[in-house]
């Protein structure tokens, strides 16, 4: 069905802006925050420095025309007069929430003399940079740690194993030294018309509710679209959501079992020889050895392991292993489990063997557009080699061959608790995270940790716990229509225009920008943040061939996109056909892990906790909890202080089976508590078809509306699903972690057993070990 | 009713709604509805499973009294804020007679004549 455009929008084809009445017209791309990984295309109405209307603009080939809820609402989020208008110094003791206003300079003052300070008495890698998801702040806020602070230790918030996309990536990088994307036309500004592109007969879509969260190369909804066209659907989720419900084949997995699932997968397809003989052996690496491994995951087993029966499996494997083209999309789920690489490594192995890399309606190989790949390391080389190699967790192999450019957020807790060995941590820069609140695993483990630095800085655009908890320091950002930007995550280019402003809110390159010069001028030479853009268009993105302003007014840039890049020499620096990797071919044995002592080879490992690996904490905690499931209203801990979001999801839910719920004396709307042996937080049940043996509660909640000075602090710890989770059990590479895979119980919310709530708990009376039931 | 007084509704592909409510908030916003007001809203069944195994998970908007079909944004040569924003793109604003021939293409659709 075709995507209508209406006569208004035809009238202004081909305008980046336009006059309409009293408002200005802009077409641009809104990028968060606040909002999400993607990049959709808007047409801004303003009036008097205002954005007074928002709308998802028909032309632009990204999101044509369509909103979700949360851009929709955008107008409360950036109107609202809870946001920071001008930076605040603390006055009060931390967590009393007693601040002045002050001026920008004399916040660039204070941090000048305490970087400075803390530079000679314990050197630049004292300072720890972070930020929350990558979004716009992806390259910023590293290329502040490097090249102002001088510091290594750029991380993303304290993410536990970095089990986010990360081990997906890297495994991508050894596997086949490039990423890889399910095909719905993305590449495309023509989209489904495309003549080169093929609808993907079978999607498999894996740990992922990809509607709702909207994956970093994606739209959920594409894959919607893929549905309507005949697209067959197998769907890995412990839950039965709408797209598990519209699946052909629902595999209905144990959180933390998707690598015996997808081992399992391969098992089948080899032995019934469903696989691309021709591709594997002209392209692959180590099959062989890969088929012999996967032998000793065989359906029997994987069925018992991931609470599938055996016949699911093998049905799923044939469908996916039979199609002519298979299109697939994984979310965190794969990555937060100890054995996350591993569950990367058999899942991206099932693409390779059925011969779907880099084909039409399959997995295509992609990277940045017009190859700018400006991220987490952007500024690293500006340090010295004996800087970096100071960086926290550098003595983790991947870590050691430059694969993950972050320092190790799990390393970095137990350095603090260490007491500072080898070096202590004195400062914090959270930019755009809220740690406590989200992201962190062990929450209340996190703050006790992050109170014991000397001088912290939050730059976001509300107040959140974390700023209350720890900030010396608060600074306003700026949000996507108030900030000269791009965006280059996959394609296209995408310009993001300033088209208001918000008291003295500044966004993220231009406060970085006007920080940076403080520290080194010469690595900060641009003007202005728009100078800075115009210069990485221009200069590092010389293969566009436009400035800034020019990619302004076309909106977004696609770069040509090509098939089968490894036949063509496409994908190697000497301009061979085949894979940048050592042996040129998709390795399903890693030679690259081989080196460094690791198994090349995929393998399942029982979740630290669980049914099997820990039966006595089971009998305890009866229930697997998995945590994380993205709602509509919300991405991670923003959106709570939006009126219209709260009055769609005014609470924390926590999902269960009704028979569960039955057996545990609750139902649905009853507040429970949810508890493991590290602590507790209550969440509002909400019946869901999971497995009877499986709870998944929601993450990144806290209550704007609440208190915001300690013990309230917002309430942040009341409802937080990261009192169970923990830090510090990573899988061998330092990759990996069981968010989506704990233990807990669950019993019904009383007057008598709330009299000390959980933030109270832990930031009043040392933590949950004091808990009395 | 348009100025030619034909009929104008909204169709709406239901097998493929995905219940994102951006429907629900485009129509809240444009219209500025207060708390618990609704031009259009979205009725959920289930999900369910059926006898032969099958899960059924049915979303369906439903246009209220307060919808107007976005009159104004219509008379300015707009759609209505609903159908543009639809993230499935299942709905579809036009005179009934045409949405019926429509209707007719394939199953799971309805049909509602708000005002």
């Amino acid at each position: 069905m075709a995507y209508e455009i209406s006569e208004y929008y035809k009238k202004h084809k081909g305008e980046a802006q336009w006059q309409d009445g009293e408002y200005t017209c802009t077409r641009t791309t809104m990028w968060s925050g606040p909002g999400c990984h993607n990049g959709c295309g808007v047409v801004y109405y303003t009036k008097n420095g205002k954005v007074e209307k928002i709308e998802g603009d028909p032309y632009n080939p990204f999101n044509l025309g369509k909103l979700c809820m949360r851009c929709i609402n955008y107008v409360e989020a950036a109107d609202s007069n809870d946001r920071l208008k001008w930076p605040l110094k603390r006055v009060g003791e931390r967590g009393e929430n007693k601040w002045e206003r002050i001026s920008w300079d004399e916040a660039y003052d204070i941090i000048v003399e305490k970087v400075n300070g803390i530079k000679k008495d314990y050197g630049p890698e004292s300072i720890v940079c972070m930020e929350g998801t990558g979004r716009n702040v992806i390259w910023q806020v590293p290329y502040l740690c490097y090249a102002a602070f001088g510091s290594p230790n750029f991380t993303l918030g304290f993410l536990s194993g970095e089990s986010c996309s990360m081990p997906r990536l890297v495994t991508e990088a050894v596997t086949e030294g490039e990423f890889t994307f399910g095909d719905y036309s993305a590449h495309f500004p023509d989209r489904y018309e495309n003549p080169n592109w093929k609808l993907p007969e079978v999607i498999l879509l894996w740990g992922q509710n990809a509607i709702i969260s909207n994956p970093d190369s994606s739209l959920g909804h594409w894959i919607v679209e893929c549905m309507k066209r005949g697209s067959k659907l197998i769907v890995v989720d412990p839950m039965l959501t709408w797209l598990a419900a519209k699946a052909d084949i629902w595999l209905r997995v144990r959180p933390g079992t998707d690598a015996a699932l997808a081992m399992a997968m391969n098992d089948v397809i080899i032995k019934e020889d469903l696989y691309d003989h021709a591709f594997v052996e002209k392209w692959c690496h180590g099959f062989d050895d890969f088929a012999e491994r996967v032998a000793t995951m065989p359906p029997e087993r994987a069925a018992e392991i991931c609470w599938i029966p055996k016949d699911t499996i093998v049905e799923a494997a044939r469908l996916y292993g039979k199609a002519e083209r298979g299109a697939g999309t994984w979310g965190v789920s794969v990555d937060m489990a100890q054995c996350g690489i591993s569950a990367a490594q058999a899942i991206n192995a099932l693409w390779a063997i059925c011969g779907n890399l880099d084909k039409p309606g399959g997995q295509s190989i992609i990277r940045y557009a017009f190859d700018q790949g400006l991220a987490y390391d952007y500024g690293i080389e500006i340090l010295p080699p004996e800087v970096t190699a100071k960086r926290i967790g550098m003595d983790l192999p991947l870590k050691q061959f430059g694969f993950g450019a972050t320092a190790h957020s799990d390393t970095l807790l137990k350095v603090i608790e260490a007491g500072g060995v080898p070096y202590p941590i004195k400062m914090f820069w959270f930019q755009s995270t809220n740690p406590i609140a989200n992201m962190g695993a062990e929450a209340p483990r996190l703050y006790k940790a992050i109170k014991t630095a000397d001088f912290n800085v939050v730059v976001d655009m509300f107040m959140t716990p974390t700023a209350v908890a720890f900030a010396d320091l608060v600074l306003p950002c700026a949000m996507s229509s108030e900030r000269w930007s791009q965006r280059n995550w996959w394609m296209p280019t995408a310009s993001i225009r300033k088209v208001a402003s918000y008291y003295e809110a500044k966004s993220d390159e231009q406060l970085i920008l006007e920080l940076g010069k403080r520290f080194s001028p010469e690595l900060f030479p641009w003007k202005d943040d728009k100078e800075w853009i115009d210069w990485i268009i221009s200069d590092q993105t010389s293969k566009m061939g436009m400035t800034f302003d020019e990619l302004c007014d076309v909106v977004c840039q696609y770069e040509d996109f090509e098939y089968y890049k490894y036949e063509k020499g496409m994908l190697r620096p000497d301009g061979k056909p085949g894979f940048n990797t050592p042996t040129g071919k998709v390795e399903l044995k890693l030679s690259l892990f081989e080196a460094w002592g690791l198994d090349p080879l995929p393998w399942y490992q029982e979740p630290p906790e669980s049914p099997y690996s820990t039966p006595e904490l089971h009998k305890k905690y009866p229930l697997v909890l998995t945590t994380g499931h993205r709602s509509w209203e919300f991405f991670h801990s923003e959106h709570r202080q939006l009126k219209l979001n709260r009055e769609f999801h005014p609470d924390p839910m926590i999902k269960m089976n009704p028979e569960t719920a039955a057996k545990f004396g609750v139902k649905e709307g009853d507040w429970v508590w949810v508890e493991n042996y590290r602590g507790r937080f209550k969440q509002k049940v909400k019946y869901e078809m999971l497995h009877p043996g499986v709870v998944n509660a929601e993450h990144g909640w806290w209550f704007p509306e609440k208190e915001a000075a300690e013990p309230s602090l917002y309430g942040v710890f009341d409802s937080n699903c990261n009192n169970l989770t923990t830090m510090c059990q990573n899988g061998p590479t330092g990759y990996g972690a069981p968010y989506k895979n704990q233990l807990c119980t669950v019993y019904k919310v009383t007057e008598e057993n709330s009299k000390i709530m959980p933030t109270e708990q832990v930031t009043r009376l040392g933590g949950f070990n004091y808990v009395q039931k | 009713m348009s100025k030619n007084n034909e009929k104008y509704g909204l169709l709406i592909n239901y097998e493929f709604c995905t219940g994102c409510h951006s429907c629900e908030t485009a129509c809240k916003v444009e219209n500025k509805l207060t708390y618990g007001q609704w031009g259009i809203k979205v009725a959920k069944d289930g999900p369910r499973q059926l006898e032969n195994g099958k899960f059924e998970f049915i979303n369906v908007p439903i246009p209220t009294s307060l919808c107007n079909l976005c009159e104004d944004r219509v008379n300015m040569g707009k759609l209505p804020s609903c159908v543009q924003h639809c993230q499935a793109a299942v709905m579809f604003y036009g005179p009934v007679k045409e949405l019926a021939d429509k209707m007719s293409e394939k199953p799971l659709q309805v049909i509602f004549t708000p005002v």
